[in-house]
């Protein structure tokens, strides 16, 4: 045999991926479990996205893949080549001329329009798993709404430190039925996970479960009526780009403590860039 | 009156073994229940057979629930008993351990039932905790710590006022002073009775410690191969035991 099949994963395969793909969607927030193949890559660097993005990709699509919002890191070329090579298909970095986008960590700052697909990468699907170790214990806790264990993880932080101290992977309830991980993706990002035009699909490869949000879901993140969500971001604007309204990156730039914010979407930086916006460290 | 909870014919087999056998009672509001017998008498296999922990093979639990009155609660649905578990039951563990979330802090095990309810509010339900660790004694300054890091006595009172958060009418207690020292014991057989009186719970409590029920059982029964020989007001039946192993079971009491 000289060539893949398109997408590296075999026709059956695929189909099996589509079915959990299709019950996630008509179940937002369900976790569905699939039977997970083993993929030329190690687990944690993102068996389940490529697994659905090679379920949902055709011919004609055009893709893109970020690592921490970054198209240019190592997880994010790497995925891109492997589909390029075993699809075939065009790619991008512009998020509004991608069809199938691919992320780890990060929801693009541009916002989403319709017809798109944003594939998430997920290390651990469930948001109960280091409060309650029992798998079968958390499937009836789902089955039965029980959901007030995740309160008292966010209780918890709020004696410990004052404040919701979780900054990532920040519980969300989904159309007020279903708890549900959404990666951990930095709880500014909650925000953008609601009424999303896109379809936004969970890939979990090591843990083998799928799960989804169809466009215009309501997403709520959880909180206390005295300590409300807040989506967080570092207090300063882009240093390239001069931003304020986006996700940033702490740079370390020498050891005498110089250091400088940048936004951690990088098409969305060099897009501002090349319209002529220009941040206080921009060379 | 209608009983608090109803027992009817309770019957649990392991295979050929028998666990209980046809175990039948009422507990009115306000009444404590003791349950005495050696080990493998029968009595852990019927408190999680009414506490909803085991199915049983046969009988009935009747529990006068609040809103809908007398309910079967073995042939009631699962998320209806579970949620009478976590807001009209109560049920206190041997070990500390097992009723306790180890790493999570002592507020937070109490607020869990609360938020398990729909509490929302964190002053709240810190508010609320703290009274609890008051009322269990434990300093209010040890709220943010973790189980881990109290006594033995000091997590089983916690875990008491875990359950007892979400003011429910029936608890169910399993061995509540075993490995515990006698003057820790005392103590907490001292505030668990102050607790009932003044919260008028319903309790039923097993245990191989005469002493136990003897402070806190208004009525007793007396369990030998999973059967009741003899039950009857706490006091007639330790002072005046009729059947041999009730006897027995009272003769082997050490004196000091």
């Amino acid at each position: 045999m000289t060539e893949y099949n398109f997408a590296y994963l075999d026709e059956q395969t695929k189909r099996m991926i589509r079915r959990a793909i299709l019950k996630g969607l008509a179940i937002p927030g369900y976790q569905v479990p699939f039977a997970s193949r083993e993929m030329p890559m190690p687990y944690g660097w993102g068996t389940g996205g490529v697994q659905v993005s090679a379920a949902v990709l055709t011919p004609s699509d055009t893709f893109k893949v970020i690592d921490q919002g970054a198209d240019d890191t190592t997880n994010a070329v790497s995925i891109r080549t492997f589909f390029q090579r075993t699809a075939g298909v065009a790619t991008t970095t512009a998020t509004s001329d991608a069809t199938v986008i691919q992320t780890r960590h990060r929801i693009p700052e541009e916002p989403l329009h319709e017809g798109q697909i944003l594939v998430y990468q997920v290390p651990i699907p469930e948001p109960l798993r280091f409060l309650e170790p029992r798998e079968s214990e958390t499937r009836k806790m789902h089955s039965l709404e029980e959901y007030g264990l995740m309160h008292v993880k966010l209780y918890e932080d709020i004696s410990r430190h004052g404040h919701i101290a979780t900054s990532y992977a920040y519980p969300v309830k989904v159309e007020g039925r279903y708890v549900m991980d959404p990666s951990p993706i930095p709880k500014f990002d909650n925000a953008k996970l609601g009424d999303m035009a896109a379809i936004q699909l969970f890939g979990a490869g090591r843990e083998q479960r799928i799960y989804a949000l169809p466009p215009y879901t309501q997403v709520v993140s959880l909180d206390f009526e005295d300590h409300p969500f807040e989506a967080s971001k570092a207090d300063h604007l882009c240093g390239m780009c001069g931003a304020n309204d986006s996700y940033l990156d702490e740079l370390i730039i020498d050891d005498l403590g110089g250091r400088m914010f940048v936004c951690s979407d990088t098409d969305y930086c060099e897009a501002r860039q090349a319209a002529g916006h220009k941040g206080k460290d921009a060379a | 009156m209608t009983p608090l909870l109803s027992v009817q014919g309770i019957t649990k087999r392991y295979g050929a073994h028998i666990g209980c056998a046809d175990v039948s009672f009422d507990l009115y509001p306000g009444e404590v229940m003791g349950i005495v017998g050696e080990s493998g008498s029968g009595k852990s296999t019927l408190l999680n057979c009414m506490a909803g922990h085991l199915i049983p093979d046969a009988g009935q639990v009747v529990f006068d629930t609040r809103t809908d009155g007398p309910r079967d609660t073995i042939t009631m649905s699962e998320p209806e008993r579970r949620m009478l578990g976590r807001t009209d039951w109560a049920f206190v563990h041997q070990h500390a351990r097992d009723g306790l979330r180890m790493g999570v802090s002592a507020g937070g095990n109490v607020g869990e039932r609360l938020m398990a309810v729909g509490e929302r509010n964190y002053g709240d339900i810190r508010d609320k905790a703290t009274d609890w660790l008051g009322r269990v004694e434990i300093d209010a300054t040890r709220v943010d710590d973790r189980p881990t890091t109290f006594s033995g006595g000091m997590q089983q009172r916690l875990q008491i006022a875990r359950n007892l958060v979400t003011g429910p009418r029936l608890v169910f207690m399993d061995e509540p002073t075993g490995g515990l020292d006698v003057s820790v014991q005392a103590r907490l057989l001292d505030l668990l009775r102050g607790l009932v009186r003044d919260m008028g719970l319903s309790a039923i409590i097993v245990t191989h410690d005469l002493a136990v029920v003897r402070l806190l059982a208004d009525r007793l029964m007396v369990m030998k191969s999973g059967r009741v020989v003899e039950a009857g007001l706490t006091d007639q039946v330790l002072d005046d035991p009729q059947h041999a192993y009730s006897q027995l079971l009272v003769s082997s009491v050490l004196q000091v």
